[in-house]
């Protein structure tokens, strides 16, 4: 029990920074993939064609390739890039922080399922309630912030859920390009103590520890979202 | 009047008398010509009530006037303003028609309230975000309206917990806040029980009797007769007949008309 003590030799403390890690690339991927996955979403139902195909090409690639796959096409094709170009500007080669890294190369990720979540969850907003808000002379902008979004959200949340979980889980993956997210933390601690039960167990109730407060969170969230629908399970009529 | 006289001066600059003029309006969608060409007048403190046969163009006649839809050509006067447009009838200046769509209050069929905000929330949405009325001043207002359609003790429940007829009244109460110079009602009671017509006809006469300029596509042949000032009888996207009240239900000229007004139980 002592190997997983906050304080070396005790290796709790790597954990709980991989962790850290792992939420903060989860957090920042999340909120890439929703600010994408709105525009994407938009973009798809009242955009022209060429912007319609482009995103359609995005979600189809990006849902289509594994994971793993992408990853180490967007880190390397993406850190290559970046590099390139800050030569062609005279800069030297620039050191990219494995977190930003990871944010953006999930984030991308993220922003195709969001694309697919939102697009579904606005379809499903009544027409009534945009149509309500252009007549009372409302721009399109204030008509988005004020009421499709809110109106939206109680279809989008459970997906959104989803999104989220899969998002903490495929900080996992960046262990592959050698970034110390919690499950390479692991393995490392694992590999030097030889105790690999005790640290993929540990590090497995962890996982498990984000998912649960995630449920909760988000359960707050839709139901705050669904305030204005009454509760399907207490029969509430008219 | 239930509300603030400054809104009121606001809200509404016009000085013509004549609160909304439609000029020869045609709409098509697609090969289907729906709206052949359709004039009318409402001066201040007329009620123009709308009747026809179903798909005979009345909600595309008012939602052209908002330009909920687009008109394939004519001209639409709010208050001696004309609501600018380019050669195939999209709005050509956006902040101009959301400025004049703020003057035109439409009740809808299905209500449209937005589900996720409470009543009070609904009644004060406009006037806080687009009139940029202070927050207190509207809610303060929208106590007042909300009173006035006897939902002063509902003002924190949401929409989908209230009866058609509460959701109705609630969504004129949101039309009132804008004070507009106008009123669109699109057969505001055709999606209610018969039990909850009353209630809102009710409000409504309530409007007409106080002053407000409206045009109202209904059903209810009764009620147009009594509060309506004129009744347009729209027939396939035009005017086949229309007069005063009197005239058009005492003594209809056109056969269609009469067959309407037959088929409707007259
Ligand atoms: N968005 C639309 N696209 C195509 N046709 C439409 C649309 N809206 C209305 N129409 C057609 O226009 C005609 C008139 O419709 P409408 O104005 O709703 O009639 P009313 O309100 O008098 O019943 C109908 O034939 C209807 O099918
Ligand atoms: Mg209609």
């Amino acid at each position: 029990m002592e190997l997983l003590s906050l304080s070396p030799p005790g290796w709790g403390g790597n954990l709980l920074r991989g962790l850290v890690n792992s939420l903060q690339i989860a957090f920042g991927a999340f909120g890439l993939g929703l600010v994408i996955g709105l525009f994407g979403a938009y973009g798809k139902l009242y955009g022209g064609v060429v912007i319609r195909d482009l995103l359609g090409i995005y979600t189809t690639v990006i849902r289509a390739v594994p994971e793993l796959v992408l990853i180490l096409i967007l880190y390397y094709v993406g850190t290559d890039l970046i590099n390139k170009a800050a030569e062609a500007m005279g800069y030297g080669r620039v050191e990219i922080s494995g977190v930003v890294a990871g944010i953006w190369v999930l984030g991308i990720v993220q922003g195709a399922y969001s694309t697919e979540v939102l697009r579904g969850a606005i379809q499903a907003v009544p027409k009534g309630q945009m149509e309500a808000a252009r007549a009372y002379g409302m721009p399109a902008l204030l008509v988005m912030r004020r009421v499709t979004i809110p109106a939206m959200m109680s279809f989008a949340v459970p997906g959104l859920a989803n999104l989220w979980l899969i998002a903490t889980k495929d900080t996992a993956l960046l262990a592959i390009v050698g970034f110390s997210e919690l499950t390479l933390e692991t393995k490392q601690a694992a590999a030097s103590t030889r105790a690999y039960f005790t640290f993929f167990l540990a590090a497995g109730a962890l996982y498990l520890i984000v998912t649960l407060l995630s449920g909760v969170v988000f359960g707050r969230i839709e139901k705050w979202a669904r305030r204005g629908q009454p509760s399907l399970r207490a029969g509430q009529s008219r | 009047m239930g509300l603030d006289d400054n809104l009121a001066q606001e809200v509404g600059q016009n000085t013509a008398n004549d609160a909304i003029t439609v000029t020869d309006l045609h709409k098509s969608f697609g090969t289907l010509e729906v709206l052949k060409g359709v004039s009318l007048t409402a001066r201040k403190g007329d009620v123009v009530a709308i009747i026809g046969g179903s798909g005979s163009g009345k909600s595309t006649l008012l939602r052209c006037i908002n330009f909920l839809e687009t008109p394939s050509s004519g001209k639409i006067t709010v208050g001696g303003e004309d609501i600018e447009m380019r050669a195939d009838g999209s709005p050509a200046n956006r902040r101009q028609l959301e400025r004049i769509r703020t003057r035109l209050a439409m009740v809808f069929q299905g209500f449209n309230l937005w589900t996720h905000r409470t009543l009070l929330e609904n009644v004060i949405e406009v006037p806080v975000y687009v009139l940029k009325i202070p927050r207190a001043e509207a809610i303060r207002n929208a106590k007042v309206l909300l009173d006035r359609v006897g939902l002063g003790d509902k003002a924190d429940t949401f929409p989908s917990f209230l009866s058609g007829g509460q959701q109705q009244r609630a969504a004129i109460a949101r039309a009132l806040a804008v004070d507009p110079s106008v009123m669109l009602f699109d057969e505001p009671t055709s999606a209610l029980d018969p039990e909850l017509v009353g209630e809102v006809l009710t409000v409504i006469r309530d409007l007409a009797a106080e002053g407000r300029t409206m045009l109202l596509v209904t059903h209810e042949m009764k009620f147009a007769r009594e509060v309506a000032s004129h009744i347009i009888y729209l027939y396939e996207g035009l005017i086949e007949e229309q007069g005063p009240p009197d005239e058009v239900f005492g003594n209809p000229k056109s056969p269609r008309l009469q067959q309407f007004l037959k088929t409707v139980g007259w």
